[in-house]
């Protein structure tokens, strides 16, 4: 099978099918569905290699990226979303947040 | 490191207001069924409201729907043939029914369209209102189709900001209404600004509280601990603003200091280290140009973010650093509202500039969601009916302010 990331970032590519994923909708359903375990150990993988995967997609035109690059980007996404997890909360879900949503209806992509 | 920040001559922002009063203040009005029903007839169906950007209509056919469910009101935008942008009520001429909607007739929806169908029996309408078809018209009497047309509600733009007002004749123009604070921010670049992040909630509280939450920040310290990591994180820190104004029933306030990624970098998340953005957006500004003087109406130095409060239910943020934040409050029963906001950034042209952009976005839902979490509590205790006066700081002049305009609003005949 071929790989789903560029091929400097093998070393995430286990992370690929779980967290390529193209809406904050899903990265924040998936956070929310993830144990601590799961979510620190993608952040300590791939945190390490935020910004060379920055500057590597960045080779290309953002409105143009191929499929490997986009689903870098995602992966970036994904990272932001569960360092609010791990580097903020210690949990997967807002401390303090209660009952309350906030559904994110429009975004630019990827 | 607690800033202060001089006081008006008066000695306290409060009192420079002298018909604010400093006594306790009533929050009846957030659990007062009676007045909710006010607040429709004075308010949403007086003022002007702001339901839409320009952008979200970008060519002629361009159409959305938009429910303002307080004043039982379903506005009809669209973008008519010569580039204009109408307004007109979201009923069909024929038989009243809703005329455009998509799967769910209490849902809001857009899209591009030639002409208006009702779903009903096929009416149809052009893009200036006008009834242009009707199924069989020989089969019924007297229909004129030149005084069928789609009714039309007052609408008028500011600065790319499409304001609706359903009151039969208006009784202030819009420019008239927003005051001079507020077109101070004329020829602010918002027309660039058309990266947009949008978020929809439905909220168990007053649409008041909420509005409450983002007018002063003396709650942050308490609240949103998590602002700053653990290890410079000091409970009893205070928070001062640098400059609170009110303009009619408008209202700013502005902070000021260093710049966060100017801290200590123990100040910061990792991640805000990383990428360079976070919990005050890029801290990279684009460049936008001349920025009109009116983002900061206080003239304050070390101007960080002004949170302008445009009458009855919108909150504007404009960051120094060159993008801002919407908030649109909208009552859907005594006790709860349904909460619009957006952030809007220059489009990205690098994927850096993406990230800088989503990291904001992200970091903004987390904190959003601790002020909306908590305020379902205010609204149940406040329910409780076991107090009706609550004492109010300095920092907290704007809610102040905002209560008694609404007030006011309401008592006017």
């Amino acid at each position: 099978m071929s790989p789903l990331l560029p091929v400097p970032f093998a070393d995430l590519e286990r992370y690929a099918p779980t967290w390529c994923l193209a809406t904050e909708a899903d990265r924040w359903e998936r956070r929310m569905t993830s144990s601590m375990a799961e979510l620190s150990a993608f952040y300590d993988d791939a945190f390490p290699r935020l910004e060379e995967a920055i500057e590597h997609c960045d080779k290309y035109p953002l409105d143009d990226l191929p499929p490997e690059e986009e689903r870098l980007l995602q992966l970036v996404h994904s990272l932001v979303m569960v360092a609010m997890a791990v580097e903020i909360f210690c949990q997967p879900k807002t401390v303090d947040s209660a009952d309350a949503v906030l559904h994110r209806v429009k975004e630019p992509l990827p | 490191m607690t800033t202060t920040w001089p006081k008006p001559a008066a000695g306290s922002w409060t009192e420079h207001h002298p018909e604010l009063g400093t006594g306790p203040i009533s929050f009846d009005d957030c659990t007062s069924a009676e007045f909710y029903a006010q607040e429709r007839d004075r308010i949403f169906k007086r003022a002007w409201l702001n339901i839409a950007r320009v952008e979200d209509l970008p060519r002629p056919g361009s159409y959305l729907t938009k429910e303002i469910e307080i004043a039982k009101a379903s506005v009809l935008l669209i973008r008519d043939r010569d580039g204009e942008i109408r307004a007109f009520h979201n009923v069909c001429r024929h038989r009243g029914n809703k005329l455009v909607w998509n799967e769910d007739p209490r849902a809001e929806t857009q899209g591009t369209c030639r002409q208006v169908t009702c779903k009903y029996h096929g009416w149809r309408y052009d893009l200036e209102g006008q009834l242009t078809f009707v199924q069989q018209d020989s089969e019924f009497f007297d229909l004129d189709k030149e005084t069928r047309g789609l009714v039309p509600v007052h609408t008028d733009i500011w600065n790319g900001f499409i304001f609706v007002n359903l009151d039969d004749e208006p009784r202030q123009d819009l420019r008239e209404f927003l005051g001079p604070m507020l077109t101070g921010l004329d020829g602010y670049p918002f027309d660039r600004l058309t990266e947009r992040y949008d978020f929809v909630a439905h909220n168990n509280s007053n649409w008041k509280l909420f509005a409450d939450a983002f007018q002063e920040y003396y709650h942050v310290p308490a609240l949103h601990p998590q602002q700053v990591p653990p290890a410079v994180r000091n409970p009893d820190a205070g928070f001062t603003c640098a400059h609170f104004q009110c303009d009619g029933p408008h209202r700013v306030v502005s902070t000021a200091g260093p710049r966060r990624w100017t801290l200590d970098p123990a100040y910061m998340y990792p991640i805000e280290r990383a990428t360079r953005s976070g919990l005050v957006g890029p801290w990279e500004a684009p460049d936008l140009g001349n920025i009109p003087q009116g983002v900061n109406p206080g003239g304050v130095e070390s101007w960080g973010i002004s949170n302008f409060q445009i009458f009855p239910n919108v909150e504007l943020l404009i960051y120094s650093t060159g993008w801002y934040l919407l908030y649109r409050y909208w009552p859907t029963s005594v006790g709860t509202h349904r909460f619009d906001g957006s952030l809007a950034f220059h489009p990205a042209r690098t994927v850096r500039e993406r990230v800088e952009h989503e990291v904001a976005a992200v970091v903004f839902k987390e904190f959003a969601l601790q002020d909306a979490g908590m305020l379902g509590g205010t609204q149940a205790a406040l329910e409780t009916g076991v107090l009706h006066e609550f004492p109010l700081s300095d920092q907290e002049v704007l809610v102040r302010h905002f209560h008694k305009v609404v007030a006011d609003w309401v008592a006017l005949p």
